[in-house]
């Protein structure tokens, strides 16, 4: 099996610009208090999709100051992404996304550590990737990635933070260990299949403001409502429904 | 009657909430049908707020909610 070419960027490296990055930080705290954000900064994350969902999520964990970050796609950025994924633009075409998010993750915030792996999930590569992290959030594109992705977080007992979009809509859910699988197909019956692509930027940017929420509030042990309810938000109709999850 | 809720790209020339005569709906197999929705067009199917398989029974006064795949990302 041909190796993923894996980017990577260590904070160990970035220690000059330490008298800035003290201030970086000084608007989170209120929101966080010193601990949590400690807490926060020691904290190992997984972007599971560097497209619509994983450019926003990437730019909101770094920006938090997320100490350790992995983020993985095997695609590349094309023309077709511009309308809706952050780390499109006319310079990263043609550039590894997993790549493009790094580079991203490092212009904003040289003081964490960042991998991008440009690879697909799949059964063989998923518990081994994941392992090791505080918590999983799903920026898939696809069904059957989505399935192996939360059947393996069940297996290694780590918190999924599910998000998906479709036109307008955005839905989103916490799951737990032991619930991802189950859940996942309550979401996707067999029968179901997705043939819509579209959406408009501020979709996906609205899921991952929300997923990263999710992921925090793991990340400091707060409870969510999104626990067994899948949040289903219409932003044409501007409806919000919160559906139950088993 | 029985009452059905669609979302998003389902409602699209059927409407956001349809009231159906009960005598002529006994699953929620013949709502689809009626509404020419196909079943890989649905995701989530609530029967009164609870996940249930549209080959399921209804009746009168029940509340029906029908949600299309969301899976991008």
């Amino acid at each position: 099996m041909e190796k993923p070419e894996i980017y990577t960027r260590q904070a160990a490296g970035s220690r000059s610009h330490e008298t800035t990055e003290s201030a970086y930080y000084t608007r989170n705290i209120g929101a966080v208090t010193e601990d949590e954000f400690h807490t926060l900064q020691n904290s190992r994350v997984f972007i599971a999709g560097c497209g619509g969902l994983g450019g926003h999520l990437t730019a909101h964990l770094v920006r938090i100051g997320i100490g350790h970050i992995t983020a993985i796609d095997g695609d590349i950025l094309e023309p077709t992404n511009m309308n809706r994924q952050l780390l499109c633009t006319t310079e990263t075409l043609g550039q590894p996304k997993a790549e493009a998010a790094r580079d991203y993750a490092f212009r904003i915030n040289p003081v964490i550590d960042f991998t991008g792996i440009h690879a697909y999930l799949d059964e063989c590569n998923c518990d081994s990737l994941i392992s090791g992290h505080d918590v999983i959030i799903d920026a898939l594109d696809n069904i059957s990635s989505r399935r192996i992705l939360a059947s393996a977080c069940d297996r290694i007992g780590i918190p999924l933070v599910y998000g998906a979009i479709c036109r307008w809509v955005a839905q989103i859910s916490l799951l737990p260990p032991g619930t991802a699988a189950r859940r996942i197909e309550q979401i996707y019956p067999h029968s179901a299949a997705i043939t819509d692509t579209s959406s408009l930027s501020f979709t996906p940017a609205f899921c991952a403001s929300v997923q990263s929420a999710e992921a925090v509030k793991v990340l400091l042990g707060k409870p969510s409502e999104l626990d067994g309810k899948l949040l289903y938000a219409d932003l044409l109709h501007n409806e919000w429904e919160m559906l139950p999850l088993l | 009657m029985i009452e059905v809720r669609l979302f998003a790209t389902l409602r699209n020339n059927r409407g956001k909430i349809i009231y159906l005569e009960p005598e002529k709906y006994t699953d929620g197999m013949q709502v689809l049908e009626h509404f020419q929705i196909p079943r890989e067009d649905v995701a989530i199917f609530l029967v009164n707020g609870s996940h249930s398989d549209p080959s399921g029974p209804i009746k009168d006064g029940d509340i029906l909610a029908i949600f299309p795949p969301v899976g991008g990302g």
